[in-house]
């Protein structure tokens, strides 16, 4: 599973594009919005938690696709099936390589874009928890959406479909949770719910994305 | 005779083509009775006027769009468990009879909210989690089409109902905690004396009735479409074969 790991995000550094270019949508998707919006200060500073949130995850929803389908392309996927390891190892693997290359990025530099925004100074800090505590959720059931459509031609788009519906508890309670503290109201449980969802994926979602690789491999 | 022999299609059919009928009509008179019934014969509210009328298609619809969610989740995990084919048929038959309740109950909400709350539209929890509902009916439907085999889409939208009610269950909750709404508490439960008055109260449970009837007939006739088509493509491929 480590070394699974440790491909996936050598590939990611090395074979390009795919480390860097989350980050780059979530700049310019953060440029936008004072463009579609206006920029008086107070309004954006109002709205910034969810439009950072929504951005990292259309940040992440970008790079789903990438999951599994280059290693059905080039074969690795019958091989990882046929490793040792379990196919519920390989998923969780697949999915902390994902998290590890954009959840994980795009939580760090969520703060930086919040400046942007004018977002007020306690907000920064509530906004890269709930990011760090949300973010795996999004890689998992990204994950699972990915395992399902895996053996589709052009499924990018219904990938997109299936996986944006099951995003919606993981962004209510992330964008609350950044929302309270920015207003300086205590953002615990919101934070505590989403950390809770991202455990019980963790817990849960490689079962079915296995049995989804299993069905798209037979 | 068990009900595990309805498994078998050729009795699945020929049960069917006896229920069927039988289903339709039952429910068409219920449908007539209930809605001609509240339509015609019972008072208008006092506060409401007579848009409380349309309660006879919103309730019983947003009821079967619940329930048809549910059937199907019944549905993939037996064809998960057992691998009982017309299971999956009839799941894959129920989507698309569930999408439309769901659209029924969203439009008839959205005419009686605006003379009521004055807005079409309100991110109330309960409207919301219907819209997300919906969302979730598109998407087992673009993924039953998008799959050639018919085994491999079998699985994969039963693993994908699976997961969906589980999340359809978390967004319900999660998104009563995003927001406090307009809508009102559910109009039907078992647990309080008086839900409704009974003047409303007994259209009501016969338009229901002939919802659930009417659920239930397009159902079936929708699984029998689908095996039809599925024999059709067996003996297509035979064809081809020889």
């Amino acid at each position: 599973m480590i070394r699974i790991l440790a491909r996936d995000l050598r590939l990611a550094v090395r074979a390009g594009g795919g480390f860097g270019l989350g980050l780059a949508f979530f700049l310019i998707l953060t440029m936008l919005v004072p463009f579609g919006l206006g920029p008086e200060t107070a309004r954006l500073a109002g709205i910034a938690p969810g439009i950072l949130w929504i951005g990292a995850l259309l940040a992440c929803l970008l790079s789903l696709d990438r999951i599994f389908a280059l290693d059905r392309e080039d074969g690795a996927l019958d091989l990882l099936a046929t490793a040792p390891v379990p196919l519920e190892g390989v998923a969780l693997a697949k999915a902390g390589a994902h998290w590890l290359t954009t959840g994980l990025p795009l939580s760090f530099a969520a703060p930086g874009l919040a400046v942007l925004l004018g977002m007020p100074w306690p907000g920064h800090l509530w906004l890269c928890l709930s990011l760090l505590a949300g973010t795996p959720a999004l890689s998992l059931i990204g994950t699972f959406g990915a395992a399902l459509t895996v053996g589709l031609r052009r499924g990018g788009l219904l990938l997109s479909l299936l996986v944006l519906p099951l995003y919606v508890p993981t962004l209510i309670f992330g964008a609350d949770a950044a929302r309270r503290g920015a207003e300086g109201l205590a953002p615990g449980t919101p934070l505590m719910l989403l950390a809770a969802l991202s455990l019980g994926c963790v817990a849960f979602l490689p079962f079915a994305s296995a049995a989804a690789l299993r069905v798209n491999l037979r | 005779m068990s009900f595990w022999s309805l498994a078998n299609p050729a009795r699945f059919m020929s049960l069917s083509a006896r229920a069927l009928p039988v289903l339709s009509v039952l429910s068409a008179i219920c449908l007539i009775v209930g809605l001609v019934w509240g339509f015609f014969f019972t008072p208008d509210d006092y506060r409401q006027g007579s848009t409380v009328k349309i309660i006879y298609l919103h309730v019983p619809s947003a009821l079967m769009a619940i329930n048809g969610w549910l059937m199907m989740l019944v549905a993939s995990l037996v064809w998960l468990i057992r691998r009982h084919h017309v299971s999956a048929l009839v799941a894959r038959a129920a989507a698309p009879v569930g999408v439309t309740m769901t659209l029924i109950a969203l439009f008839t909400g959205a005419v009686w909210g605006q003379p009521m709350w004055g807005t079409w539209w309100a991110w109330d929890p309960r409207l919301t989690s219907f819209l997300i509902l919906f969302l979730f009916y598109l998407g087992y439907m673009a993924l039953w089409a998008a799959i050639e085999d018919p085994d491999t889409a079998a699985d994969l939208t039963s693993v994908l109902c699976l997961v969906g009610s589980v999340f359809a269950v978390l967004s319900r909750y999660a998104v009563n905690f995003w927001n406090q709404g307009l809508h009102q508490g559910a109009s039907l439960s078992l647990d309080k004396q008086k839900n409704v008055a009974d003047v409303f109260y007994h259209p009501l449970l016969v338009s229901m009735a002939g919802f659930v009837l009417l659920f239930l007939a397009l159902v079936l006739a929708r699984a029998r479409t689908e095996i039809r088509a599925r024999r059709l493509h067996a003996l297509r491929l035979r064809e081809r074969m020889a």
